[in-house]
């Protein structure tokens, strides 16, 4: 008998030892995202101590804007429980179109034209996969191909250039500076700003991770489930005109091909800030920090003395370990035979 | 019995999960040649503890004993090798296999180069099907078995190791009688051969028709093991809820108030057709028949999800056409689906949210959904349906099927609907959180409500209705009056048979 209650006791005792460890656990997977970046950026400052540098930081959120802009649209769309792999040759299409009617129209009338017709766009996908129900995956891998196509078609091949680059004030949105903030950074976060707001707060956010985790079961409660991926199709093209304009004010001439491969980036930075492939979870704030990591490690492998195309490797290789620590958090285990 | 030594034995198993204590100091035994039923509601951890034993989950605390000798599950693999073999519910099966490429997958015999040898792999599995006395041979495709077959399949795959204890999870939840009589024969057979036997059942006739011994959870606490022999179906339930049913019929004896939703010469296309009723508020209308008798089309038609072919639906007096869930809601219907998982929830969003989705456009603090007044709907619902959650953060999918169930109802409920369609209100929920369902469904009725049940269990329709609407193959057979109605003439009328007195 006393066996037995030593025997309980110990066991109460290993209980307790490995419900903390539960709870580390549960910290990582909730916060790894979190701890990952502190942990890059530690190893990186003290690999090079130009890495932290303002000038640096900086540079490396200045070029992650046009990144991280069409990542907080993409952010929708991967909640709704679908995929966006149009975005980069639709932000070509954009800053195409964008730098052509600059010289013919104006930037005033230019850039709203520009919105308009990348908003076509995004509806059209949209209506395929919201209303006609079809598979994003198939859709959008189309579309990245068809809107290649219409751009080149667009431009006749020809890179596009903006005559006056001077005398423009369209540079501001690349290049320009406010509060000693360069623009992109500003535009990313106030977007960031306020599309966390729309996801988080709003009925329609509540209706995009409804949705995502459910769709079946947000029809059965009166939720417009087309209407709500069509939605998250416009705002997912909305921010790509806005990744174009961006593009476009900052060379102020492009090639055709400026937006190509972009979406695996768009797409890596999503995932790394934990939003499920599944549909149904992931947050503005976290895919923001999925995009400075993704933006912070590309720059620390070029600090480190590493060749430009190296990161095209190591980007496929933070998508696979992203995903992997997405389902290891989720079933406990590295590995397991069951789902 | 002191000197037999059980096959299998658990001793304090624990298991807790975030939020949860799933098995807390879980013991019991299996000796050979035993039928063990394992009892308990939905959520008192039976499947926990299955998991556990089949090595898919770690026990956080606690032994589990193979004859002398103590055993750890790293995984499915490993529990299959020490013996311990399981009959699942849900079937694991592949479609598109033979029967016997499905029984021995992953360890099909072999020729030289790798090839498998199909001749060998029929005869032994001829072998095996002769010993269960089934109808289709080892080249018959799965997909091509009845479900019933297809769970032979299972067990020929147990018998095809050396099977120390085998574990039964709701066998019987999709046979026929004839094939539970066969089922049977087959735990006779092992019961002979000395093989443990766990059987989770919530059928009592099944597990006093078949078991020795019973042990029940609740709460993810162990309460006993008893002699089947010593005791009675009342003497068990107590020990599974803590305290007594009531499943007494319940006709109103309020005043009856106006007819809320009327139906006339509704039909569907193939789904049902001709179908005419009333529900008045106050009253409780059971849809009574079986699966595929048109009862959910109709609910679904009502709800906007599929437009009906001809007829008319009237609400409150008033001819309407309902073209969508969110009409439908719009003009004061509910619907609490029949599959809780599929329709009724977001498994992965929380409870709040969850039950306060259908109105979230109508909860608005400027453009922002009010959080305060979505929490304060919450509260008010978990305590009139005693929902028990850590918080309305608690993912919905974490919770047990009872209150998952009543997340669903309070998300109807929270709408004041004027007409509350119930599909299956308690299909899969632990005993007491059916009883108090039941009464919840009354109280409505009380309170003014206007309700439609539709169930496939008849006590249920007896207990809940006030008036039984019987339908077979897409039409309604017969209405009954809770104080004319008799089982023999309800199951009559469900299975199409005439009955003079059919109106």
């Amino acid at each position: 008998m006393s066996d037995m209650s030593q025997n309980a006791s110990n066991l109460r005792e290993g209980m307790m030892a490995s419900m903390s460890k539960q709870q580390i656990g549960r910290v990582l997977a909730k916060q790894g995202i979190l701890i990952a970046f502190a942990v890059f950026m530690i190893a990186f400052a003290i690999a090079s101590p130009k890495f932290l540098s303002v000038d640096n930081v900086f540079s490396v959120v200045r070029s992650s804007a046009i990144i991280g802009v069409m990542a907080l649209g993409v952010t929708f769309v991967v909640i709704s429980g679908n995929l966006d792999l149009s975005v980069g040759s639709m932000m070509s299409f954009s800053t195409i179109v964008v730098l052509d009617l600059h010289d013919k129209l104006g930037p005033a009338l230019a850039i709203p034209a520009m919105f308009a017709m990348t908003l076509c766009l995004g509806a059209f996908i949209g209506f395929l996969v919201g209303y006609l129900r079809l598979n994003s995956l198939i859709v959008t891998l189309g579309m990245l191909s068809a809107i290649h196509g219409l751009t080149l078609t667009y431009s006749g091949g020809q890179n596009m250039d903006i005559a006056d680059k001077e005398g423009t004030w369209f540079s501001v949105f690349g290049q320009g500076t406010a509060l000693g903030i360069p623009v992109p950074i500003l535009i990313f976060l106030i977007l960031a700003a306020l599309l966390g707001m729309v996801l988080a707060k709003t009925p329609f956010g509540r209706k995009v991770y409804a949705v995502g985790g459910n769709g079946t079961a947000a029809t059965f409660s009166g939720i417009p489930r087309a209407r709500t991926v069509f939605y998250c199709y416009l705002i997912s093209a909305t921010c790509v005109a806005t990744a174009g304009l961006i593009q476009a004010s900052r060379s102020l001439g492009s090639q055709n091909t400026v937006g190509q491969g972009l979406e695996l980036e768009v797409l890596a930075a999503v995932i790394l800030g934990g939003a499920s492939l599944l549909g149904g979870s992931g947050t503005v704030f976290k895919t923001v920090i999925g995009v400075l990591i993704l933006g912070f490690i590309q720059n620390g492998l070029l600090l480190m003395g590493l060749q430009f195309y190296v990161q095209f490797v190591v980007t496929w290789i933070i998508i696979i370990l992203a995903v992997w620590l997405d389902i290891a958090a989720k079933r406990g285990k590295l590995w397991s035979p069951i789902a | 019995m002191t000197d037999v030594k059980p096959v299998l034995r658990l001793e304090d198993i624990v298991k807790t999960f975030p939020g949860v204590r799933a098995l807390d100091g879980v013991s019991f035994s299996v000796l050979p040649g035993e039928v063990h039923a394992l009892m308990g509601e939905n959520g008192a951890g039976k499947s926990t503890l299955m998991k556990v034993l089949g090595g898919i989950y770690q026990p956080d605390g606690g032994a589990i004993f193979m004859g002398d000798q103590q055993v750890v599950m790293a995984g499915p693999l490993e529990a299959k090798a020490k013996g311990v073999m399981f009959i699942h519910q849900e079937l694991s099966l592949a479609a598109e296999l033979s029967v016997a490429e499905n029984i021995y997958l992953g360890e099909l015999p072999r020729k030289s180069f790798g090839r498998v040898d199909w001749a060998k792999l029929t005869e032994q599995t001829d072998a095996i099907l002769k010993k269960l006395n089934v109808s289709f041979d080892a080249k018959t495709r799965v997909g091509d078995l009845s479900i019933a077959n297809q769970q032979m399949v299972e067990i020929a795959r147990a018998l095809t190791v050396d099977a120390k204890a085998v574990i039964f999870d709701e066998p019987t939840a999709s046979l026929t009688d004839a094939e539970k009589v066969v089922l049977f024969d087959v735990i006779a057979d092992l019961k002979r051969d000395g093989v443990g036997i766990i059987y989770i059942s919530h059928r009592m006739e099944e597990i006093f028709k078949i078991t020795d011994r019973i042990s029940v959870l609740r709460d993810g606490q162990y309460q006993g093991t008893v002699n089947t022999a010593d005791s009675t179906e009342e003497s068990i339930t107590q020990m599974m809820i803590g305290r007594k049913l009531d499943l007494s019929r319940n006709a109103s004896h309020h005043e009856l108030g106006d007819v809320a939703l009327e139906v006339r010469g509704l039909s569907c296309g193939k789904l049902y057709q001709d179908v005419n009723f009333e529900v008045r508020r106050g009253e409780v209308v059971g849809f009574y028949g079986l699966v595929g008798a048109g009862r959910t089309e109709i609910a679904e038609t009502l709800f906007g999800l599929r437009e009906p072919s001809e007829g008319q639906i009237l609400l409150d007096g008033q001819e309407v056409r309902i073209h969508s869930p969110a009409d439908a809601i719009s003009r004061g219907i509910s619907l609490v689906p029949e599959d809780r998982k599929g329709q009724g929830l977001v498994l992965g969003m929380n409870c709040r949210d969850n039950m306060t989705l259908p109105q979230v456009d109508d909860l608005k603090a400027g453009p922002f959904v009010a959080e305060g007044a979505e929490v304060a709907i919450f509260d008010q619902y978990r305590d009139r349906l005693d929902i028990r959650t850590p918080g309305w953060r608690a993912q919905a999918g974490n919770l047990s099927g009872g209150n998952q169930q009543k997340i669903v109802i309070g998300k109807w409920l929270s709408m004041h609907p004027n007409l509350l369609i119930v599909d299956e209100p308690t299909r899969g929920i632990d005993v007491g959180s059916k009883s108090e369902i039941h009464k919840l469904l009354r109280e409505l009725a009380a309170q003014g409500y206007a309700v439609m049940v539709i169930s496939s269990e008849m006590p249920e329709v007896l207990h809940v209705s006030d008036r039984i609407i019987a339908m077979y193959s897409g039409r309604v057979m017969r209405t009954f009056n809770s104080e004319e109605v008799t089982e023999d003439s309800l199951i009559k009328a469900i299975s199409g048979l005439s009955d003079d007195k059919a109106a």
